[in-house]
């Protein structure tokens, strides 16, 4: 069927703010789609609250609005841009929720907009749990017994009839959150009121719990023909009841037969058959581990991270061929884009292991549950390619940048036999180094699969590692030992670390005995037809597909690990399909080539803006004329999208892995300073390698970096900073802290997100903070400066070596000691005046032209008075960028590359310096994740919390400001209740505060003290008892459900007290907001106030900016 | 031990010896399939080649026994990149290389499978050798890998007797309805395993007596009529066509198997009979081909041929698309196809190439994929129900007839 001529014009709905559950894949499947609409000639309108995506980018859509994902806002655009379709596949749970909604009320309809895709009917029999029962029992696809309930005590009637343990899924919600297992009643009761109010629906399935039995996905495509494939099929290594989100994932199945397989893919495609989607899908089992039986778990009727992860795993682009699917078009007349022979009609086929493994943020929030459940953690995700399940392995460990490199990165080994059998009943990211010791201590397959449930072949797999460890740690160095553990992916770091040699000594033994990585590609079809798309994984042995110039005939020697085919035929067919100048020698001369770092897995701090920049500066290189290689590992990110870069090398960030890919490329430079911290961390490294590093140099970003050399520059340039020194022990931290007089910050440096930074008032604080920072080894020494409390300023600049441009200046909401991450940002900054904006400009000059600045510079600065500080400068991209570029609509990353390439801030026609401000307010709004983290504390400070931000932009402050608090989810009143509980430093302007939330009609109760200091202030407040005294205390009124906001500013430094952190845990998750900021609840009472006044929103296209 | 494959190109790969210890020369080809090992090994077609596998990590879940094809694996030789040091499923009865060793075929592992793949893709598919004798002498060994063909092989591979398989008289007969199968911990602890799940909902064959020519069948072709409630006969490939017509069948099933059809020249003078007959008929794999040489069309060798569970298969008169398993190395010349005689009913959405015909007034059709699976999609299973309604209404002939409700991609 060809593609409908009715659709000219369709919106697209975007996933709003990443959240853990919902993060960078959808970016990467909605850009894919949006890209692959417009290929179509449609016309696309996307709405998106998120401005660090890159879907949001003038150049993916026609019409792009950033702006809150509500349904009123939806249906002010829809009436402004008048689309004939909506697609609201693509935009993860957020946007389903939001097109169900248009569609329910009936607007759809009444617009004459049609749902693109899979229709409403299929999304509610698939999202709905009691019609998918329905429906899945109709077609005698089996489901756990279960029951959707809608109070308590039906729960609890229900579970007595099936037995304990049961899952709670409430409907409608992201990455199972409130969802849980319940062994008792006690539990039961807990998870199930929780998550009856975190639902959309109020509903939540209960069911018989079949936790332990292997999971396992297909990601299935449909079109409108009836024509079915099934993509991928995937294991969770983690049995049924960790989320699939949180479980390390390989793909294909390893440890089903053909019969297990087959029985799984017919039934998934019944499924979508009965179900008629149109597009993509993912369909999740429960296989019984020693028999035929099975479940279906769930059911997702969109693209999703399974979907990002599948897509990228085999090569084949789901969303792409969704969005076709959804314009009409048929499987069989869609080409697929990696062979460009064969047809999107058939199942990608694997030669190889694909491995992932969650990023968990238990790194930042070092007081929360390491315990994975049914409730997704993770912040992102690392993927791995190798022809080994071990060496897959391996390279994830590394790529997840968390301090591991193999399976002795957790040090298990003081526990006995016992302790250990008994840490194996702990579900956390920690597991699979406590099954490795478990192994080294003897304890055999049977007793861990026992405790675990993990099947004996995986386990069986971390044996061949552990006995790897043990062969290099107590046998000779030869050759053959060494090209083994290469084979199964062992760093050169971890082998010299084992066999006691150095890394250097390593890497010459391998390249004296030709043990060097070859390079294979991810073709969709496992070498059946030649490809033209050069996505590229390593292995070790074998043939190097990457470069047809390293390919040599070889003759079968001994030494030999393969011998080789013909190579001059090989180079033939490459340089016939290739759709790249690289094999053709004569023009490969005159392109330069590239190496782009990128980011690795999304985390706390290293966010999907990096990802932005990195894309973005691989497509200006490329319009210079630039060849364009990316290194990654991030499964969801647009970035590892097969057709962004020339060439895609899915691997680790290392210096090994890098170099690896370097002695093939030969690149003629590299950039760094759009990778975040990660592509930094690889300056050094690069440069041993000779390979050039583009833009800022080296010892300028350590200039930055390194306290007296910073200082020096400081000096020179006369820009003031607070007071500080460096230090490496708690003593010498004292000593510096009471120099300056408390409080002191401490932060480790070369860190990306304040990680490890805190507020110290006391000497028991430093050494507190020291201890922690101290767990990890530290390569830099720790920095202590004098607190200053003033406004806090950010820009982020281009400079050319001669000029820098500005695009303008952003202001913090909350004053210093927030970290710039998690604070509210106002652009253009609406507080300070000429002389302290043209300070600013004055010193981002200055520091830049110190520091040799070549592209861009991001500073953060401390406004008190006309007094202007340097807080801290980085020499890069940074969080800030893709939120400047869009609501400046300068594109940074373009020019810095421009930049960088070579060409001057005037060529590019910008005039020099702070370019004029806009005529509307941009705000940048945080959002959190902290619901789904048990045990986190939600306090903000100088270590960054948040997981994804959101904007808001409008002609007013107070406009923007009510839209960026919309677009985060804060959508008051419903009761109009809030609590107020604060330090004392904080009554005076709790008064204030209060008054005007009295004043919008709003009850206010408050702890002893803070109800005192209102009451005497005459701002009636209610007074509340503590959690100690007897009830009814605050927390009987947070767990009465009448509460919409807690205003709680915890004591200065780290709060230890009990009361405070269980109010705020309390409140977080039972979906209360919470405000640990004065400032944070001024602009909030701010922007309420407004909105009383003015509630229709203007949304604004940025296209027309 | 090491061992080595030796192409006719004069490419040698280097690996580790596994399965029994002879040499072996062999047509080599390659399959795609990710799961299914056994069947490749245990599917007749294979018989006179050495298959090598494209997905590295082989034999991760042992033998199940239960899901062998035929009673042996045919294939001379077996390239894989890695076995699996254990095998993990709870049907397990041994490990593939117990099972090489058993059965007298060796292999190579620890080759770049990827790298060999590419050689047949471009060169097509080639004979080679595998041995363990590190002092080959290739100029020695070339005459002899060229002068190798596979030759009447399906005389090797078919049974000797003729033989029936009982039908399935009761649903329960064929285990559970796939999605009800429940575990039961005393039956498992009990050594007891449950047996497969079918996808079979009615005995619609029930009553039909179905004559099945062995080319070299798998056993999952008789099943699946069985547990229709087909009554199946087995004969030998070079049973006489006028034998099997005394017998007098509702229909007639041609197998797959090995080698070149063009070979099976007295065979394809049975089928002539066949086809003179209003028998219906349905065929697969060579069965297609040589029901295709019986009424003067032409076969060819496909260049390095279809193996694996991935191609997409396009029926011509609805337009849908199957993904289907598929195992063959030559097939049906379309070019000259006389539409009085035949015509293309299913095509190959990669390559074009013709997957299947229908037989013009005839109640004849055939295929040269595999319905039957095993290993692969199960897409196509719908088709035995579609050459059941055809024994059942021989008058009518419809040869594209909507499977409604049929619990598989249709």
């Amino acid at each position: 069927m060809p593609k409908n001529p009715n659709v000219k014009r369709v919106m697209v709905i975007g996933s709003g703010p990443i959240v853990i559950g919902q993060a960078a894949e959808f970016d990467y499947a909605g850009t894919q789609a949006c890209r692959s609409l417009k290929e179509e000639g449609v016309e696309v309108i996307l709405v998106n609250s998120n401005p660090a995506t890159i879907m949001t980018d003038k150049n993916i859509a026609d019409k792009v609005y950033i702006e809150p994902l509500t349904v009123k806002v939806l249906e002010q655009i829809i009436e402004k841009e008048k689309p004939d379709s909506i697609l609201p596949t693509l935009g993860g749970q957020a946007g389903l929720n939001l097109g169900m909604e248009l569609e329910e009320s009936g607007f759809l309809a009444s617009h004459g907009v049609k749902l693109l895709g899979t229709t409403a009917a299929t999304i509610r029999n698939a999202e709905g749990r009691q019609e998918f029962k329905d429906l899945m029992e109709r077609i005698g696809e089996p489901c756990a017994a279960s029951k959707v309930v809608e109070n308590v005590q039906d729960g609890i009637d229900f579970t007595n009839t099936i037995g304990y343990p049961v899952v709670l899924r409430p409907a409608y919600t992201l990455g199972g959150s409130g969802g849980g297992i319940a062994h008792n009643q006690t539990e039961l009761e807990e998870i199930l009121e929780n998550g009856l109010r975190l639902s959309r629906v109020g509903q939540v399935l209960v069911e018989r719990c079949i936790a332990g039995w292997k999971e396992i996905e297909y990601e299935v495509m449909r079109d409108s023909a009836g024509n079915c494939i099934t993509v991928c099929n995937m294991e969770n290594i983690d049995p049924v009841g960790v989320h699939t989100g949180d479980s390390i994932v390989v793909a294909p199945s390893q440890t089903l037969s053909d019969k297990e397989y087959q029985m799984l893919r017919t039934s998934a495609l019944n499924i979508i058959n009965e179900l008629k989607i149109t597009g993509g899908c993912n369909v999740q089992f429960a296989l019984h581990p020693t028999s035929f039986e099975y479940c279906v778990i769930e059911v997702n009727p969109r693209v999703s991270r399974s979907s990002a992860l599948a897509s990228k795993a085999t090569g084949y682009p789901i969303a792409k061929v969704a969005a076709k699917i959804a314009l009409g078009y048929t499987l069989d007349e869609i080409k697929n884009a990696i062979t460009k022979k064969t047809y999107a009609s058939f199942e990608p086929t694997l030669d190889y292991c694909v491995v992932k493994i969650p990023r968990l943020p238990f790194d930042k929030f070092i007081t929360a549950k390491r315990t994975l459940t049914t409730q997704m953690k993770a912040t992102g995700e690392v993927m791995s390619i190798c022809d080994n399940f071990e060496g897959a392995l391996m390279k994830a460990i590394r790529s997840l940048e968390q301090h591991v490199d193999c399976l002795l990165s957790y040090d298990f080994s003081a526990l006995s036999r016992e302790e250990l059998l008994e840490r194996l009943n702990v579900v956390d990211d920690q597991r699979i180094w406590v099954i490795a010791e478990a192994i080294r201590k003897g304890i055999s397959y049977e007793e861990i699969h026992e405790r675990t449930m993990i099947d004996v072949w995986f386990i069986d797999k971390l044996a061949i590692l552990v006995e790897m460890e043990e062969a290099l740690q107590t046998q000779e160095l030869t050759p053959a030992l060494l090209k083994e553990a290469k084979r199964i992916e062992f760093p050169d770091n971890v082998i010299a670390r084992l066999t006691g040699k150095s890394e250097a000594e390593i890497k010459k033994l391998r390249y004296d005995n030709g043990i060097k990585a070859v390079y294979r590609m991810v073709d969709t079809c496992a070498a059946e037809f030649s490809a033209s798309t050069p996505y590229y994984y390593s292995v070790y042995g074998g043939e190097c597909e990457a470069s047809a110039k390293e390919i040599t005939k070889l003759v079968s020697t001994s030494q030999s690990d393969f011998t080789l085919c013909d190579a001059e035929l090989l180079r033939t067919e490459e340089r016939r399909d290739s759709v790249l100048p690289v094999e053709d020698d004569s023009r490969e001369i005159q392109k330069k080539k590239v190496l782009v770092l990128g980011s690795g897995p999304i985390r706390i701090g290293q966010g999907i803006e990096f990802d932005y920049c990195s894309v973005h500066a691989t497509w200006a290189f490329s319009k210079a004329g630039y060849e364009t290689i990316i290194i990654n590992n991030n499964p969801e990110t647009v970035s590892t999208d097969f057709d962004i870069a020339d060439k895609l090398y899915f691997e680790p960030l290392t210096p090994e892995d890098v170099e690896s890919i370097v002695n093939i490329e030969h690149p003629d430079g590299a950039v760094v300073q759009f990778g975040g911290q990660t592509a930094i961390k690889l300056t050094e490294s690069l440069m041993k390698m000779g390979v050039p590093i583009l833009g800022t140099k080296a010892e300028d970003v350590d200039a930055a970096e390194d306290r007296e050399l910073f200082d020096e520059i400081l000096e020179q340039t006369q820009i003031p900073r607070a007071a500080g020194g460096t230090v490496y022990t708690a003593e010498e931290a004292k000593e510096v802290a009471n120099r300056l007089g408390y409080p002191v910050l401490v932060r480790p440096s070369y860190v990306l997100g304040g990680q490890g930074m805190q507020i110290a008032i006391s000497d028991q604080e430093i050494e507190e903070f020291m201890e922690i920072i101290n767990r990890i080894a530290q390569d830099h020494p720790i920095l202590v400066d004098k607190y200053l409390q003033g406004k806090e300023i950010e820009v982020d600049a281009v400079c050319d070596g001669t000029d820098i441009l500005i695009p303008g200046i952003m202001e913090h909401i909350e004053r210093t000691g927030v970290h710039s991450g998690d604070s509210i940002s106002v652009y253009p900054a609406h507080t300070i005046g000429k002389i302290v904006k043209d300070k600013i400009a004055e010193y981002t000059r200055r520091l830049a032209m110190a520091l040799h600045v070549k592209g861009l510079i991001n500073i953060q600065f401390i406004a008190i008075g006309e007094d202007v500080y340097v807080i801290e400068v980085n020499p890069r991209s940074s969080r800030t960028v893709p939120y400047i570029s869009k609501v400046t609509g300068i594109p940074i990353v373009d020019l810095a590359t421009e930049v960088i390439i070579g060409k001057t801030i005037k060529e590019l026609g910008y005039k020099p310096g702070l370019q004029p401000e806009a005529e509307y307010y941009a705000i940048k709004m945080p959002v959190f994740s902290f619901e789904k983290i048990r045990g986190a504390e939600i306090s903000l400070g100088p270590e960054m919390k948040s997981t994804g931000e959101c904007l808001g932009i409008a002609r007013t402050f107070n406009e923007a400001l009510y839209k960026a608090f919309l677009g985060a989810g804060v959508n008051l009143p419903k009761y109009k209740n809030l609590i107020m509980t604060v330090k004392d430093a904080d009554k005076g302007e709790a008064i204030e505060i209060g008054r005007r939330f009295e004043k919008l009609g709003y009850t206010i109760y408050a702890t002893r003290s803070t109800a005192a200091a209102l009451n005497e202030a005459g701002v009636k407040a209610r007074k509340v008892n503590k959690i100690s005294q007897e009830s009814p205390t605050v927390m009987d009124l947070i767990l009465g459900h009448k509460i919409d906001l807690v205003i709680d500013t915890p004591t200065q430094g780290r709060d230890k007290t009990r009361d405070g952190f269980l109010i705020r845990r309390t409140a977080i998750e039972t979906g209360v907001n919470v405000i640990t900021a004065m400032d944070t609840a001024r602009a909030l009472v701010s922007s309420l106030e407004n909105q009383e006044s003015d509630e229709q929103l203007t949304p604004i296209d940025i296209t027309q900016l | 031990m090491k061992a080595f494959l030796i192409l006719e190109d004069g490419t040698v790969f280097e690996g580790t010896h596994i399965g029994a210890d002879k040499e072996i020369i062999s047509e080599i080809v390659f399959n795609t399939s990710m799961a299914g090992y056994l069947e490749v090994l245990t599917d007749p077609s294979y018989a006179g080649q050495a298959v090598c596998m494209t997905y590295p990590l082989i034999g991760n879940y042992g033998i199940c026994k239960d899901d062998m094809e035929s009673r042996k694996p045919w294939p001379d030789g077996f390239i894989v990149r890695e076995l699996s040091r254990i095998p993990s499923n709870f049907r397990c009865d041994c490990t593939i290389q117990q099972f090489l060793e058993e059965n007298g075929v060796p292999g190579i592992a620890g080759i770049d499978t990827r790298s060999l793949t590419k050689i047949l893709r471009e060169k097509g598919t080639m004979n080679g050798m595998i041995t363990t004798d590190e002092n080959f002498d290739f100029d020695k060994i070339l005459p002899e890998l060229k002068a190798y063909t596979t030759g009447r092989v399906v005389e090797k591979v078919t049974c000797k007797e003729k033989y029936v398989v009982k039908p399935t008289t009761d649903l329960a007969q064929n285990g559970p309805l796939s999605g009800s199968a429940r575990f039961d911990r005393a039956v498992y602890e009990s050594g007891v395993r449950e047996p497969r799940p079918t996808l079979v909902k009615e005995l619609n064959g029930a009553g039909l007596k179905v004559a099945l020519m062995d080319f070299g069948a798998k056993d999952n072709i008789a099943h699946s009529l069985a547990e229709r409630g087909c009554e199946v006969t087995v004969f030998p490939a070079l049973t006489p066509a006028e034998e099997i017509i005394a017998m007098h069948p509702d229909g007639i099933m041609l197998s797959n198997g090995p080698g070149d059809p063009k070979e099976c020249t007295s065979i394809i003078e049975e089928v002539k009979k066949l086809y003179a007959t209003d028998i219906p008929i349905f065929a697969i794999c060579l069965g297609h081909q040589l029901m295709a040489l019986a009424t003067g069309c032409d076969t060819h060798k496909l260049k390095y041929g279809h193996r694996g569970g991935n191609h997409p298969v396009k029926d011509l008169a609805t337009g849908r698309v199957y993904i289907s398993s598929q195992n063959h190395g030559y097939v049906v010349d379309t070019d000259k196809l006389d539409p009085k005689v035949a015509v293309p009913a299913f095509i190959n959405v990669n390559d074009g190439t013709n997957e299947g015909l229908a037989y013009t007034g005839k109640n004849i059709f055939t295929v040269q994929y595999h319905p039957e699976s095993c290993p692969g999609p199960q897409d196509s299973r719908y088709l035995f129900d579609r050459f059941i309604q055809m024994m059942r209404n021989p008058g009518e002939i419809e040869h594209h007839l909507e499977m409604k409700g049929e619990n598989c991609n249709a």
